[in-house]
């Protein structure tokens, strides 16, 4: 651990200053945010707003342009391996393989996290999202719904204490997202931190304890829940961003 | 060691997806053997000129079906959002490139297995021979260290089918002219002694490009 990671060791996600541009457009611009372990963070945005790229940049799929953050106090350019086992993320993409049955897709997944008793984990997991009887059907004859609920699994398997959601609930259904959530605390002893980002302002102040409005790059508008209703959120959402609910 | 075990069930899941699919497969062999046919008809000629312009068929024929092939290597993984999903696994970027890269030497070691008795059939020359076996191996390798790079670059472009040949064919032709040599002095029965400068070379390239893509291997994937 480095000598920053002491100082920082009770945030669960420590960014300071985080920039990322794509050639001359920056996408990021100075993003400073703090989490405690096991808190909820939920992300609002108009489209374009930095949010994906923000869960990107935390997730370790591309790199800062600038600035720096820390995982458990732990620096993403020396421990991005560790960063990652600690690390669940679900986005709108399953990262699920068509040609592979569900069970062969969490046992890939499995061996690249390490997973150990994996056939036990694995039927867990399926457990969890109320998939096991689909266990051995390709991955390709599942609805949108039913790939997502697996993607839940596969994010479930190495028992990851922070989790990012980029917009999970693309394409599903008031059950399949009341399973999502069902599934995220279902292994509760240890509450997880989560990182989410989501375009409903409902759903996503349900499930947070504080929650923030990125606008072109930068944090906006940043309140805890219990200082705000969802009135008083649509008003903020509407002002910072200028687009209606 | 946990490298490895990461590595091999890359290379298996790959494997596994082609085998269900036998998308590479099956459009890369029946390309190869069209061009093998097209050729064999084309140069009609005496046994001696077969044998001068034979290591060039099987070369052009080679290097154009690993095109064809790589392209496939990580499309994908790209059009199942699975990429990402192995960039955030806990392992280095150099794992996914191993073992994608075995994956696609299997597959076109498969297809150079398949071409090879049909090319000796055609033009009646002894190609099954160990010292072109072991020249079509380091050659494969070397198409493959190349060409997995240049399609984890090709895979973020628009015009992907391009931009893979247009970067790989010309940063493999020291590798294919060496190949075209040695099979040339092989076919006309020379002994290793003769072909020793030229497997030199192929396994200096293999050497040199296994080593620099997989050095940079992770600054191409993460950009």
């Amino acid at each position: 651990m480095d000598s920053a990671a002491s100082a920082s060791q009770n945030w669960a996600i420590e960014i300071q200053e985080l920039t990322k541009s794509f050639g001359t457009n920056l996408a990021l611009r100075g993003i400073d945010l703090k989490v405690e372990p096991g808190e909820s963070i939920v992300i609002f945005g108009p489209n374009g707003a930095g949010k994906t790229t923000l869960i990107k940049v935390l997730a370790t799929i591309i790199n800062p342009s600038s600035g720096r953050f820390l995982v458990d106090g732990l620096n993403t350019k020396n421990n991005a391996e560790e960063i990652r086992r600690r690390i669940g993320v679900v986005t709108h993409q399953t990262f699920l393989y068509n040609n592979l049955t569900a069970y062969e897709n969490l046992e890939f997944y499995s061996r690249m996290y390490d997973v150990p008793r994996r056939k036990e984990r694995i039927h867990e997991v399926l457990t969890m999202v109320g998939m096991t009887s689909r266990l051995h059907d390709r991955v390709g004859t599942f609805s949108r719904g039913m790939q997502q609920r697996l993607s839940i699994a596969r994010l479930l398997l190495h028992k990851p204490t922070i989790i990012l959601l980029d917009e999970p609930e693309t394409g599903l259904d008031q059950q399949a997202t009341s399973m999502l959530w069902q599934a995220l605390q279902a292994e509760g002893e240890v509450k997880r931190t989560l990182i989410h980002t989501t375009h409903s302002l409902e759903r996503g102040l349900e499930t947070c304890d504080r929650l923030l409005i990125l606008v072109q790059g930068k944090i906006a508008y940043e309140k805890t829940r219990q200082t705000l209703n969802a009135a008083d959120l649509k008003q903020a959402y509407q002002h910072y961003t200028g687009v209606g609910t | 060691m946990r490298f490895w075990t990461k590595v091999m069930a890359i290379t298996w899941k790959d494997t596994l997806c082609e085998m269900r699919t036998k998308e590479i497969i099956t459009s890369v062999l029946v390309f190869t053997l069209l061009v093998i046919v097209i050729f064999n008809f084309a140069f009609s000629a005496s046994q001696e000129m077969m044998q001068l312009v034979a290591p060039g068929i099987l070369w052009a024929t080679f290097a154009f079906a690993g095109v064809l092939s790589l392209n496939r290597s990580f499309v994908p993984e790209k059009e199942q959002g699975c990429l990402e999903g192995l960039m955030v696994c806990p392992m280095s970027r150099e794992v996914i490139y191993v073992g994608k890269m075995l994956g696609s030497l299997l597959f076109l070691l498969i297809i150079e297995a398949i071409a090879l008795p049909i090319f000796t059939l055609l033009f009646n020359l002894p190609v099954l021979s160990l010292q072109l076996v072991v020249i079509t191996f380091l050659t494969t390798v070397g198409f493959v260290a190349v060409g997995t790079l240049f399609s984890a670059l090709a895979v973020n472009t628009k015009a992907r089918e391009l931009v893979l040949p247009i970067l790989f064919l010309p940063v493999v032709v020291p590798i294919v002219i060496s190949a075209v040599k040695a099979s040339g002095l092989a076919l006309s029965g020379e002994p290793w002694s003769e072909l020793s400068s030229w497997l030199q070379i192929i396994g200096a390239f293999d050497v040199i490009f296994l080593v620099v893509s997989f050095l940079i291997f992770a600054y191409v994937i993460e950009e």
